[in-house]
Parts: C-alpha cells; sequence; structure tokens
C-alpha cells in the first residue's frame, strides 16, 4: 500500500468519520437540552462544531456527562479530518489538470504548509468566537 | 494516473457518462465550493476588518447558504454512496439504482432546506420592517 492508496482509502473513512461526528454534535446538541429557537444554521454549527456557543441561547448544561472535554475534542478532530479531506481533494483534482511531475511534488508541498496551517486558524477563529459568546453569556 | 493524456475540459464534459458522470462533476463542483467558500469564510473571520465583514455578509446572505447547503448536503450524500459502493465492490453492480436512491433522499432534504432557508429569510425581513416601522411611529 504506497501513500496513494492510504489517501484514497483516508477519504473513505474520514468521509465515515465525518458522519459519526456530524450526528454526534447533533445528539450530543439535542441531549443537552438543545429544543427550542433551532433553526438550520443552529444545527449545523451544532453538528460540526459542537454545543460550547449555543449555550447563550440555551442556558443549560455546560457541566454534565456530556461536559466540555468530549465535544470540544469532536469538533476539534472534525476541523482537523474536514481539512485533511478536503485539501487532499483539492490534490487529486489537480492531479487530473497537471500532469508534469515537478507540478505535482509543487502542489504536495503548498497542501501539505497549507494543511495544519488553515486547521490551526480555523480552530483559533472558533476558540474566539466561543469566547466572544461566553461572555456575551456571562455579561447577561 | 493519467500522466499522458490529452483530452481538454470541454471534450471531458461531451463525454456522454450519464447519471454517474453527473453526480461525479457534481460531486467535483460541491467539494471545490466548500473548500472555497469554508476557507474564505475562516480567513474573513480571522482578518476581520471590512473585507472579512463584506465576505461574511455574503457567506450568511440566504442565496448563498442556499448555494453552501446544496455543496454540503451533495457532497456529503454522493460521498457516502462513494464510500459505501467502493469498500463493498461488489455492490458496484447497482451503481445506477444508488445514484437513483441518492436523488431522491437529496431531493427532498435538499427542498426542506431551501424552504426554512427562505422562510428564515423572509421572517427576519418582516421583522426588520416592523421595527423600522415602530420606530418611524415613535419619532
Amino acid at each position: 500500500m504506497n501513500f496513494e492508496t492510504l489517501m484514497w482509502l483516508f477519504t473513505r473513512l474520514s468521509a465515515l468519520a465525518m458522519y459519526v461526528l456530524l450526528l454526534a454534535g447533533v445528539i450530543g446538541a439535542l441531549i443537552m437540552g438543545a429544543r427550542n429557537q433551532m433553526n438550520l444554521a443552529d444545527v449545523l454549527r451544532w453538528a460540526f462544531t459542537s454545543k460550547r456557543h449555543s449555550c447563550a441561547k440555551h442556558k443549560r448544561a455546560r457541566s454534565g456527562p456530556l461536559g466540555d472535554t468530549f465535544l470540544e475534542n469532536c469538533r476539534q478532530f472534525t476541523v482537523f479530518t474536514a481539512a485533511a479531506h478536503g485539501l487532499h481533494g483539492v490534490l487529486s483534482v489537480l492531479d487530473d489538470y497537471f500532469a508534469q511531475p515537478r507540478v505535482r511534488v509543487l502542489f504536495r508541498v503548498i497542501i501539505t504548509i497549507l494543511m495544519p496551517v488553515l486547521s490551526a486558524i480555523g480552530i483559533y477563529v472558533h476558540l474566539d468566537f466561543i469566547g466572544r459568546c461566553l461572555n456575551e453569556y456571562s455579561s447577561i | 494516473m493519467a500522466r499522458e493524456r490529452n483530452v481538454g475540459v470541454i471534450q471531458g464534459l461531451r463525454y456522454q457518462g450519464g447519471g454517474p458522470q453527473t453526480a461525479w462533476l457534481l460531486h467535483r463542483i460541491s467539494g471545490l465550493g466548500i473548500v472555497l467558500f469554508v476557507t474564505a469564510h475562516i480567513l474573513a473571520s480571522f482578518l476581520g476588518g471590512d473585507l472579512g465583514q463584506f465576505i461574511n455578509k455574503i457567506y450568511e446572505s440566504w442565496w448563498f447558504q442556499i448555494i453552501v447547503i446544496f455543496c454540503a448536503l451533495f457532497h456529503g450524500i454522493n460521498g457516502l454512496r462513494i464510500t459505501i459502493l467502493d469498500l463493498w465492490p461488489k455492490l458496484i453492480e447497482y451503481q445506477r439504482e444508488a445514484i437513483w436512491v441518492e436523488w431522491f433522499v437529496f431531493l427532498p432534504v435538499f427542498g426542506l432546506a431551501v424552504i426554512v432557508i427562505v422562510r428564515t429569510a423572509w421572517e427576519v425581513r418582516m421583522a426588520q420592517n416592523r421595527e423600522a416601522c415602530l420606530s418611524i411611529n415613535a419619532a
């Protein structure tokens, strides 16, 4: 099994993993009492980013059996999985249109650099957003 | 690995691939769309400022949410089909049927999402109008 086969398998398995993470986010939000004022954006937000910042709207369960750690880890895992899946997808699209070995290596280098950078920026932005929401919540 | 192939994009689109080709094309477009939109959204939130707010205002507008939902839903549902057929290769015989099932799942869910998005946008607009009227009356 070479690297390309491994990434082929990763693309499939990460798709399944994202389904699991998505369901964990939605079911977790429902268990923790998300009931009213739901809309599609909120559901997607919980699905991909767990519940912390929905606390401002749903004043419940900041501790509990499904406390911070589990869903926080789910969210960060989702960000990394999605970034790897998506950027590798871009690479396989580029491979379809660029055949020169040098160009392909160049794209691989660029994607490898982008992957951790974009993941880190995504997680930073989100933590910042949660922080602001929690400030809002505590000032209510 | 298609290293020495010489087929242009237009030529490729003329290939009569039917349902599976449509699914492949939409999967590719929606995947690139998700990467582009989500990256733009994240970078705009990170950079902030006028440009960031401008980008995120577009991202959060109702018509753009419909595009994003289309990309995410189609990529997700079609991706599940690809995963299932790839991990159980014997099922590839039923690829066309699988694509029918896929559209059968996708269309109602997407339609529901569009209805909810449009209705929510409409309610927000109405509430804004009401507030504007009230503030005019108050003045």
